[in-house]
């Protein structure tokens, strides 16, 4: 969902009420946001601060603290490299090189059309299978710098809707 | 009459295009009018063999694999569906492998643990129970609290994250606190490079997990558990789900538990990416939707847990051996292992091997002899070189150490860990410098910043190993490491910081060594 879209503060409103009564709730409701909009708008911040009686510094500091969450929009995909010495072992260090030069751009970055957006993850837990990367919610193994262009290939391919 | 293929669906599987293997069989199936049922197990732990394909014949399970999508079309030309065991165009086929009970790699384990793994369909109850599943939780419901607490300590059972206390010990302190609320928590924050058996079990087995905090439930008197998985098993998270909703409804979850008085349910939380998480108390922070900073103890997790109340956190391992003891008894588990290290021990086999997987041996093999057994050598063809055992924070082992036993004390005696069982192989090729530099990185990333050892140490630590790797005056400045490894070791508040040291000292001892080797040849010519 399009966080400046007029349901925007609807839906966020409406996945704090749906947690706020687990014990320990930030990070499901993190996570829920993040799902729902890809990355955790600013304007959820004093809302779920405000529910929880916790101030908009203390949930930025929560949210700042973990790798996962984004408090901007990133690509429309997220590639993930590892970076762990499983991976190392079979070769990451070369991927992470090549990814880096085809896409352009360094971790933490997203491409100039902003289809891409590049990260470091520490460990997938596919170590006898690497190097391994995952691609939104899709983990994917023995990536070569040859297989790795034709899976970004692949998430290029704009496709066509035939209305 | 209908044939049972089976096709995993664990994390590997799909990595490997196992997802499009079994859509391709559906489709030929139809294509050819082939009566199958499609079970989506989990895997068996032979990871060079997956995407693996096995069918149901008169005589057992028989595999084929690695099964690439473009090989479906040969296997139905060869009629591999065929449930008769003595049809030859299938055992004819390239990727036939013949009784999957019979492959070396899993006939040689000791399986206890992952007994079930690959066999079952993970989510299926009924498929559970007829594999022994549940009967540890009934006997359970029969006995007192403290029977059950003693037939753990009587098995020898020690945690399986990396720490091995035992197990037993920690439920008798969280029972030993007065009633009030409990609670169990199961440590799924699997982030050591290398390691996959949390992973496995709840992919493969996730029932067994449910079941073992069932159980840890009754034995201290709990009635609400948590799953604190991490959000990088997104299929981990979609499998646990599924079996935990099943349990539900059959009565193995919620209110009155099989029938009975008790209670106990259970939740999965995802973590968010934090390496230290892994770390009993940072993770009860996280849990209490907090930073994951770890905290002092005492007082132990025990007595002052989650939400301050009296908690037992446990291992996915730790909790998946519990239903087999209750249900063989403690002796039969004890009875497996070495010294003090009782039992089996998954270990994980990765990195540049061309056979990984997951191996469950009781404890005291040594390194060399599991490589050998196991893992047929290097992907890239070159000599193994130094090998990391138990994860970022274990030592690097090269090879006049790979006779070592593979129990903890053993490991302890020569400066290493055990930990969870990961052994990452690396070949000749491999820069040693730069692994100890990584190891420093890795905790500039991962601390938790709460004591200054671990934070500053670690920035300090990649620049002392920057320099001497430039070559600046690098005796002084390896002494200088060692100064801040002793540092970080004597004074880091949690294994963060008190054992990044193990792999940077390792690693640096290695180089050196391999230095003045070079230097020697050099002489020489």
């Amino acid at each position: 969902m399009d966080a400046t879209s007029a349901r925007a503060n609807e839906k966020i409103q409406e996945i704090i009420a749906e947690l706020i009564d687990k014990p320990g709730a930030l990070l499901p409701i993190l996570h829920e946001i993040q799902h729902a909009f890809g990355y955790i708008p600013a304007q959820a911040i004093p809302r779920i601060g405000d529910a929880l009686k916790q101030t908009a510094a203390e949930i930025h500091g929560v949210i700042s603290f973990y790798r996962h969450f984004h408090t901007s929009k990133g690509g429309s995909h997220r590639i993930e490299i590892c970076r762990a010495e499983a991976c190392q072992a079979r070769g990451a260090r070369a991927l992470e090189s090549h990814a880096k030069q085809t896409l352009q751009v360094d971790y933490h970055q997203t491409t100039a059309d902003r289809n891409i957006s590049l990260d470091p993850v520490y460990c997938l837990g596919n170590c006898a299978c690497g190097p391994n990367i995952r691609i939104d919610d899709d983990i994917i193994g023995r990536v070569s710098p040859e297989k790795f262009d034709r899976l970004v290939d692949g998430l290029n391919t704009v496709s066509l809707q035939i209305r | 009459m209908t044939t049972t293929i089976y096709i995993p669906r664990d994390t590997t599987t799909l990595s490997l295009d196992g997802e499009q293997v079994a859509t391709n069989v559906r489709i030929a199936a139809a294509r050819t009018g082939t009566d199958i049922k499609l079970v989506r197990n989990g895997s068996r732990g032979m990871f060079w063999l997956e995407p693996l394909l096995e069918v149901q014949t008169d005589r057992g399970r028989i595999a084929f694999g690695p099964v690439q999508p473009e090989d479906i079309d040969s296997l139905f030309d060869a009629d591999f569906a065929n449930p008769d065991f003595a049809n030859k165009s299938a055992q004819q086929h390239p990727l036939y492998l013949g009784l999957t009970e019979e492959i070396p790699y899993l006939k040689k384990q000791q399986r206890l643990s992952f007994a079930r793994a690959g066999v079952i369909d993970p989510i299926d109850i009924d498929d559970y129970i007829k594999h022994d599943g549940f009967k540890g939780l009934a006997k359970s419901l029969q006995l007192s609290a403290q029977a059950i607490v003693d037939e753990i300590k009587d098995s020898g059972l020690r945690g399986r994250g990396g720490a091995a206390f035992p197990t037993g010990i920690k439920w008798q302190t969280v029972l030993n606190c007065p009633p009030q609320q409990k609670y169990i928590v199961c440590n799924a924050d699997e982030g050591d490079s290398g390691t996959f058996a949390d992973r496995l079990l709840m992919e493969a087995d996730p029932l067994s997990l449910v079941e073992g905090m069932t159980i840890a439930a009754l034995a201290v008197g709990a009635t609400q558990g948590y799953i604190y998985l991490r959000s990088e098993y997104p299929q981990a998270h979609i499998i646990l789900n599924e079996a935990i909703a099943n349990a539900y409804a059959n009565n193995f979850l919620g209110d009155n538990l099989c029938g009975s008085d008790r209670s106990f349910h259970l939740e999965v939380r995802l973590g968010a990416g934090a390496y230290i998480c892994g770390e009993e108390t940072s993770l009860l922070e996280s849990l209490e939707g907090k930073r994951g900073l770890v905290r002092a103890k005492p007082p132990l997790p025990a007595i002052e847990g989650l939400f301050g109340q009296p908690t037992v956190v446990n291992n996915v391992l730790s909790f998946g051996a519990v239903p087999h003891i209750l249900n063989d008894g403690a002796q039969i588990y004890a009875d497996y292992g070495m010294g003090r290290s009782k039992g089996t021990l998954p270990f994980q086999i990765a990195g540049n091997v061309n056979r990984g997987g997951l191996v469950e041996l009781a404890f005291g093999t040594s390194l060399q002899k599991l490589l050998d057994d196991f893992a047929d050598g290097t992907v890239s063809g070159r000599p193994m070189h130094s090998i990391q055992v138990g994860g970022p924070l274990g030592a690097y082992l090269t090879p006049e150490q790979w006779q070592t036993p593979l129990d903890y004390e053993s490991f302890a005696a020569i400066g290493a860990v055990l930990g969870h069982g990961g052994i990452v192989v690396f070949d000749d090729t491999v820069d040693l410098a730069e692994q100890a530099s990584f190891s420093m990185e890795f905790c500039v990333e991962e601390s938790c910043g709460k004591c200054t050892p671990c934070r500053i140490g670690s920035v300090r630590g990649v620049e002392v190993i920057e320099k001497i790797r430039n070559g600046d005056n690098p005796e002084q400045n390896l002494e200088l490491l060692d100064d801040l490894c002793e540092t970080m070791i004597d004074m880091s508040l949690c294994a963060m910081g008190g054992m990044t040291p193990f792999p940077v000292q390792s690693a640096m001892k290695a180089y050196r060594a391999q230095l003045s080797d070079q230097q020697q040849s050099v002489k020489g010519h």
